[in-house]
């Protein structure tokens, strides 16, 4: 550990980094003044970019070139897509194939 | 009305649950064995409320970067937050007293739910979503500080639990198809940030894939947005 002082500046300018970026949009646009529509088009088409983006984010750090070749991702992921097309229950989807992750990564793939 | 309102919002934040406490948990055994006691763990989790970013952080600290460093480090690492207030304009607002607070709080897991999820009317709206955010946060606080106590000497194999997260975008990005005739956006999301993360490395693909789906976006306005053939650019904000 390095020393208290400096350690408490570094959480202070992660913590104001994060919440600018977090806060930019509604300060840049606040409540009751003119938006250009192009804002709101974006506003409206980017949830289904940014979970598309999130998805992939998730996978980042999976390498398919070495064992286990990204296989327990891939398969819990397709186990809950599937799950999710069937029964559509976010907590069966999620929980289910949480469990299944988990095996494949202590149990098969080890 | 409050009270179904809170019971609403704790059952679409059970995923969280699960996800917060594994990922918050793996933050506090990581930010303890660099020398730092479960004080740092609260600290942190309260004011950053952050994953990549608080695991990144741990390693800015144990080795004493730079104030610069730290700031450009987690500035791209959190990028990806800068989109999510764009659809939350018109949603948090009004909110008043509590709107600051959501804003602060908006997690990719948040933001998902917040955004996807359809309320029936007899929910407050805005105090569902802020009782999300508190949730979720209770739950990453109580993750990074039992971490931060419990250090490796957890009572069970928690490996792969985190996968949560995973699942949960998974599972909105299917009920986000199912629930749209127009599948051009999410297309363009998972393609370009694929491209992006071949081309430029899982550290640095995020602020290329967020510019190039801005881009992207833009260029297929008209076909996108019914609206934009009208006149007016601009529209009162009520």
């Amino acid at each position: 550990m390095i020393d208290v002082g400096h350690s408490l500046i570094l959480v202070g300018v992660m913590a104001v980094v994060i919440a600018f970026l977090r806060f930019s949009p509604f300060l840049a646009f606040p409540e009751g003044r003119k938006r250009p529509k192009v804002i709101t088009y974006l506003g409206s088409v980017l949830p289904y970019a940014v979970i598309g983006m999130l998805v992939v984010y998730c996978f980042k750090n999976v390498s398919v070139l070495k064992y286990p070749w990204g296989l327990p991702e891939l398969i819990a992921a397709l186990w809950v897509l599937g799950m999710h097309v069937w029964r559509r229950n976010t907590l069966i989807s999620v929980f289910s194939g949480v469990a299944l992750y988990m095996v494949l990564v202590q149990l098969v793939f080890v | 009305m409050t009270k179904r309102t809170l019971k609403r919002a704790f059952k679409d934040s059970l995923p969280i649950l699960a996800g917060y406490l594994a990922l918050g948990m793996g933050f506090g055994v990581m930010l303890q064995s660099k020398g730092y006691s479960f004080w740092w763990a609260i600290l942190m989790s309260c004011t950053m409320f952050a994953g990549s970013g608080q695991y990144a952080g741990v390693d800015f600290l144990a080795t004493g970067a730079s104030v610069l460093t730290t700031a450009v480090m987690t500035f791209i690492i959190n990028a990806r937050h800068f989109f999510y207030g764009f659809s939350l304009l018109d949603k948090y607002k009004g909110a008043g007293i509590l709107k600051p607070y959501m804003i602060f709080g908006l997690t990719d897991e948040t933001y998902s739910l917040v955004c996807s999820t359809e309320l029936p009317d007899d929910i407050h709206h805005k105090r569902y979503y802020f009782f999300l955010t508190a949730l979720n946060h209770s739950y990453w606080i109580t993750g990074c500080t039992l971490g931060a106590v419990l250090g490796e000497f957890l009572p069970f194999s928690s490996k792969g639990i985190d996968f949560a997260m995973t699942a949960l975008f998974v599972v909105i990005m299917v009920e986000q198809w199912m629930n749209t005739k127009e599948h051009l956006p999410a297309l363009l999301g998972i393609g370009t940030t694929v491209v992006c993360l071949m081309i430029f490395g899982a550290d640095m693909f995020i602020i290329p894939s967020m510019v190039l789906i801005a881009a992207e976006l833009l260029l297929f306005r008209k076909k996108l947005d019914p609206e934009s053939k009208q006149n007016s650019e601009v529209t009162a904000d009520d």
